[in-house]
Order: C-alpha cells, then structure tokens, then sequence
C-alpha cells in the first residue's frame, strides 16, 4: 500500500546564494501509512516548523519529492497548494485561529465554503463534527464566548470538515493547561480509532509524543530518530 | 465563497468597527451628499422653471424698447435680458415700472410698427400680446382688502401667457374698443373679496398710486405662482395678483400711446429663437435706424429658458467638481483604513489560507468590503443629499424632485470607488505569505 505521506530527500534552504544562506532541512525521508497517529518532535530550531510548513503544503520543498495522497505537491502552483490544502489537510494550531465574529458552526463551515459545498450540505456536516468533538451545544457561540479547550475542539472539527487525507496539528495543547490539554488529545484518538484518520502531530513534548503509534525526532534538519509509541492515551491522566 | 457570503462577512466587519466604518464613510457620505444634494436641488429647479416657462409659453418672443446708453451693460446672457424684461413688463415688478423715466411717444413701439411687423412675418406670427402696467394697487369695499397689479392687456394676452379661465370670459376686442371698464381677476383675489357668492358682475373699486376707479367683474383666472416672482411672494394674505383691464383704458390712464414691450407669439413649430433675432433686427433696421437713444431688444423664452437650463448644469458640474475632491479623499480614507483593517487581520488571512481560500479568494473578500464601506456611504449620503435638496428646494418654493439619474449613477461611482480604493489593500492582502501571516502576532 502506498504511504499517504512520502517525503523523499526533503531539503530546504533559505536565502540561497547570499551569505547567509542556511538549510533548514537536509534530506527527509519519512513515509507515513494511512491511519498512522504519528508525532514529529524536535527542539526550537530543528526544523520541525519548517517540516510542517511543507507537509502543509503551506511552503515548497527546495529539493526533494513530497507525494500527498498520491499527488506530488512539489509540482503545484500557488492556487493549485490552496486546492491541496483545503481538500487533503485539516489544520489545528497551538493558537487555534479561530476567526473571530464568526460562529462556531460557521467556522467549521469555513473550508467547506471554500470547497464550493452547498450551503446545506455544510451545516449538516459542520453540526455532525461539532457534535463528534462534544461541542453540539455550542453551535452559535462565538469564539470569544469560549473557553480554550472548547476553540480547540471546534478547531479540530473545522480540520475534519473537507474529511482530508491527514490532519496537521501543530503543538495542539501548547495554549492549553494539562487536563484540557488531555481532554484535546483524547479527541485525536477518537478520530484516529474511530474514523482511521492519518495524524500528524507536530510537538517538542516528548510525553505527549509517546501516546502516538511512531514517533520521529528531529535536530538540525535531519531525522536523528525513529520509535515506536505506545499508541494509546497516557497513563498519567 | 459566494458574493453573498463575502457581503454578510462585511457587514458583520463593519458592525464590529462601526465607530471606524462610519468615519471612513463620511468623506463619501459628503462628497455623495453634496453632489445629491445639488442634482436635487438643480433637477427641482429646472424641472418646476420649464413646467412654469412651458405655462408662459415657449413660443413667445418679448420685444422691448432699450436706452442705448444701456448697450455696454448688455450681454448675451439672456438672464441679464430677462432681467431687464422682468423690470419693463413684468407684473410683479409693476411696481418698478412706474419709477421708469418717461419716455418720449415717439421712440415707443407703435401700434403702426406692430401691424407691419405682423405683415412681414405674417407666416410665423400667431399673435401679438401688449401689456400696459398701471400699477401695483389694491382694492377694498371697507370691509375686505386685497393686493393687486393693475394691467392693460390686448385680447391676446391670455393665450400669449396661457390665462386659464375659471369662470367668465376674458377681455374681448369689443371691451378694448368700446372702452369698457372691465376686469378679469384671480380667483384668489375673488374669493377674498366676495368668499363664495358669484363674483361675476360684481363691482370693485381698485386704487392704485396714479389711478382709482371702479370696474366690473367680466371673468375669473386660476391663478398661477410666476416663476420671476417666486422668491419674493409672501404669505397668502398679502399675495399680490394680477387684474386684467382693456389696453385702451390702461393706455389713458398712463397717457402712453405706444408699448416699452410687446409679446409676439410664433405659430407652433416655428423656431422661436431665430425668430427673436430676425425681428430685432427688422425693427432696428426699419424703425429704429434714426433713432438716437432707442433700441428694440429681442428675446425668446425658449432661449431664457435654455439659458437658466445652462446656467444650471455649470453649477452643477462645478459643485460636482468640489465632490469629487470629497470623494477622492474619501477614497484615500477607505484605502487607508482597509490597509490597517488587513494588518489588523494577518493571521486571520492566514488562517483562511490554511484552510484553502485562494488568492483570488482573499482579494474578492476584501474588495468586497471596501465596496460595502464605500456604497453603504453612498446610500447615506444619498438619503442625506435627498433630505438636504429637498429642504433646499422647498425653501427657495419649489416643489423638491430628486434626479433619479443622479441616484443611480452616485450608487455606481460608490461601487467604484470601493473597487478602486479596495484592490490594492485587497491585493496586498491576497499576496500575502500564509506562513508569514499565520506567525504574526
């Protein structure tokens, strides 16, 4: 079966040809099955933003090859890496990014918008997922009226809404505090157990990283290690 | 994202700034005001000038005697000429016309010169009005009081000037022949005098400065607000209206034996204005040739009225100018204030990235709002600019009549300058690196 991920000698530099050019990454290699809960850890500075940045399809890879879902990002235009990330990625954020002023409903809505999904089809799909994170009774609450925990649960459900081929979540909990943030992390699994989901989490904490199936640490661009995890929620909940 | 999602989302922006929205909006909402507010004004006054000219007749030409010594002062502007017919034969400056000098019999428009005239151009003249002011004047039975100007008037008068009879007849070639002391009055001037008993066949006694005699009512006119006495009309007590009496009575009360002015109708279709020019110079040539001190002058109403119909659309087109200053202030201001409103929201233009809206996507969303904020100004100001021409126009008395042409197009030029001072903060925003923007804090 084919990887859903498949980095191939991934590099990335930065102000290439002056004097202060540096590599951010140099050289990944990783691949990623369908339905792997996979974290990728790594101190500041290791690359792991940048990485993420690339499997976001937010950034192309200077060299190498980035396969998604069968589709070589690499050789995408701007308009066409929107199409990617709106279809195949549900992004979560360490800040949420909820948009303000917009209702909970209407911001999961928000991608399926964007995917030109009719507008009925939408708030059906958008209560479903709210109702999946245990946020059914929050529909019309604005951001604002929310605690972070709650963001975060519609930010997970805004990440499912185009039902992509992974998703991206970049420090998660990061804004959270311990029981929140293991509140959030119990919903990963849920989607990972329940809807087979490919996750990708993207965290310095190595605690957090040993409740996923595969672990892979980073230091200065390059893959300095790859583990199993347990795959289940941690114990010292 | 359809234009209807883009459109609740910038309603939704503006109401969560709406102190912001509305200040960005006033440089529009005054330049949109202003030149609404103008049109209005402008379309109230041409539209009621040519419903009241069209009621005088467009047809007619004045013909007036002129003091040469005058010349100088004379232009082609045919307002300066309506001036100068307003203060010769105009009723409602009657009053003026009695601190004329007098002038010799032998320099006035004769009744000789008239039917030459109606001879030599007998195919375009209908008729030919006279008018000899007597005064401004009132009349009184002890009791009952009104205002009045005494007028001496041919038979053609009341076609020359559309005259339209509400009960009797109007002046007849007999009544002017046999000297009959007869009037036709306004039946506001009837109604004050006898309320509602017939006025026909009543007497009235009427006074004025150099005149006082008793005449019978023969008929009654619906009176008509003059154009030229519009802005000095008082109140309804004190309305000053015109009593028609036979030329022939009018001439021995005066002592003249000729006309300062004279009102030739042309027949319909025939060009008026042509027709002013050709006639002055037949009577200058003809008549007036020898003549020292005197001149004829001619003019049409059709060309006094194109005239003020001109005078009209040059204010508006200057008004308009200072406007478009507004506007393109305006235009800066919703620039300006759509730039901060991106920044403001970088990571929220990186986060709609994330989640897959296109540059396209982004640009539409905040032209879209640049548009809203400009025509939400627009239909303020244009509410504002309605409000503020209607007042105008109603104080100057004129009933207000909103272009609706000037409505459309101000909508439009909204649109326009939303879309003009919205793409290049919108395209900025479109441009911008979603990583960059997703990291901004």
């Amino acid at each position: 079966m084919n990887p859903i991920i498949d980095l191939q000698g991934i590099t990335k530099k930065y102000f290439i040809g002056q004097t202060n050019e540096f590599s951010a990454l140099n050289g990944i290699n990783v691949k990623i099955p369908e339905g792997e809960f996979v974290s990728i850890i790594g101190e500041s500075g290791s690359g792991k933003s940048t990485l993420m940045n690339i499997i976001g399809a937010l950034d192309r890879p200077t060299d190498g090859r980035y396969v998604l879902d069968g589709l070589n990002v690499g050789d995408e235009n701007d308009h066409e890496l929107s199409g990617v990330r709106n279809r195949k990625i549900g992004f979560v954020f360490q800040t949420f990014n909820l948009i303000p002023r917009m209702s909970a409903l209407r911001n999961v809505e928000l991608p399926m918008a964007y995917a030109k999904v009719s507008r009925q089809e939408r708030s059906t799909r958008a209560r479903e997922l709210l109702e999946l994170v245990g946020m059914g009774d929050r529909l019309s609450h604005q951001p604002n009226e929310l605690s972070g925990g709650q963001k975060q649960r519609v930010a997970i459900a805004r990440a499912m809404a185009n039902n992509p081929a992974i998703v991206l979540a970049d420090e998660p909990t990061g804004a959270l505090d311990t029981a929140t943030g293991h509140l959030v992390m119990d919903i990963f699994h849920k989607l990972h157990k329940e809807e087979g989901k490919t996750i990708v989490l993207i965290t310095h904490s190595p605690e957090l990283a040993a409740e996923t199936q595969r672990i892979i640490a980073l230091r200065d661009g390059v893959v300095i290690n790859e583990r199993e995890g347990s795959g289940v929620r941690g114990q010292s909940a | 994202m359809s234009i209807i999602e883009n459109i609740r989302l910038a309603f939704s922006s503006l109401i969560a700034n709406k102190m912001r929205a509305v200040l960005t909006m006033l440089g529009i909402i005054i330049g949109i005001g202003s030149v609404i507010g103008i049109m209005t004004m402008g379309n109230s006054l041409s539209g009621y000038m040519s419903s009241s000219m069209q009621s005088l007749g467009t047809n007619n030409v004045t013909i007036y005697l002129q003091d040469k010594t005058d010349e100088e002062e004379r232009t082609e502007n045919g307002f300066a000429q309506a001036q100068s017919y307003g203060a010769s034969t105009g009723a409602a400056m009657s009053a003026e016309g009695a601190t004329q000098p007098v002038i010799p019999e032998e320099d006035l428009i004769s009744s000789e010169m008239l039917a030459q005239v109606r001879e030599e151009f007998g195919d375009v003249i209908d008729f030919i009005s006279i008018t000899d002011t007597v005064g401004s004047g009132s009349t009184t039975d002890g009791k009952k009081y009104a205002n009045l100007s005494l007028l001496g008037v041919s038979t053609d008068y009341a076609q020359a000037n559309s005259v339209e009879m509400q009960a009797g007849r109007f002046l007849s070639s007999r009544d002017i022949d046999g000297n009959r002391k007869v009037a036709v009055v306004s039946e506001k001037l009837a109604e004050s005098m006898f309320g509602t008993s017939d006025p026909l066949g009543q007497q009235i006694f009427i006074t004025t400065e150099a005149h006082s005699g008793v005449y019978t009512i023969i008929g009654v006119y619906w009176y008509k607000a003059d154009v030229m006495s519009q802005g000095v009309q008082s109140s309804e007590k004190n309305l000053s209206t015109n009593v028609y009496i036979p030329l022939s009575i009018a001439n021995m009360i005066t002592g003249n034996n000729g006309n300062q002015s004279v009102t030739i109708v042309t027949k319909p279709g025939s060009d008026s204005i042509a027709f002013a020019t050709e006639v002055e110079q037949y009577f200058n040539d003809v008549f007036y040739a020898r003549n020292q001190d005197y001149q004829i002058s001619a003019f049409s109403m059709e060309d006094m009225m194109q005239t003020m119909v001109d005078l009209m659309a040059t204010l508006e087109i200057a008004i308009s100018a200072i406007a478009a200053i507004s506007l393109l202030v305006g235009g800066i201001g919703v620039m300006n204030i759509m730039l901060v409103s991106i920044t403001e929201r970088t990571r929220e233009i990186g986060t709609r990235k994330a989640l897959g809206a296109t540059n396209g996507e982004i640009r539409m969303q905040f032209i879209v709002e640049a548009i809203i904020i400009c025509l939400t100004g627009g239909l303020i100001g244009i509410g504002l600019g309605v409000l503020i021409g209607a007042a105008g126009a109603s104080l100057l008395g004129f009933p207000a009549n909103p272009s609706l042409f000037a409505i459309l197009l101000a909508t439009g030029f909204s649109t326009v300058i939303g879309l003009f001072f919205g793409y290049y903060p919108a395209n900025k925003a479109a441009k911008m690196d979603p990583i960059e923007a997703l990291r901004y804090e």
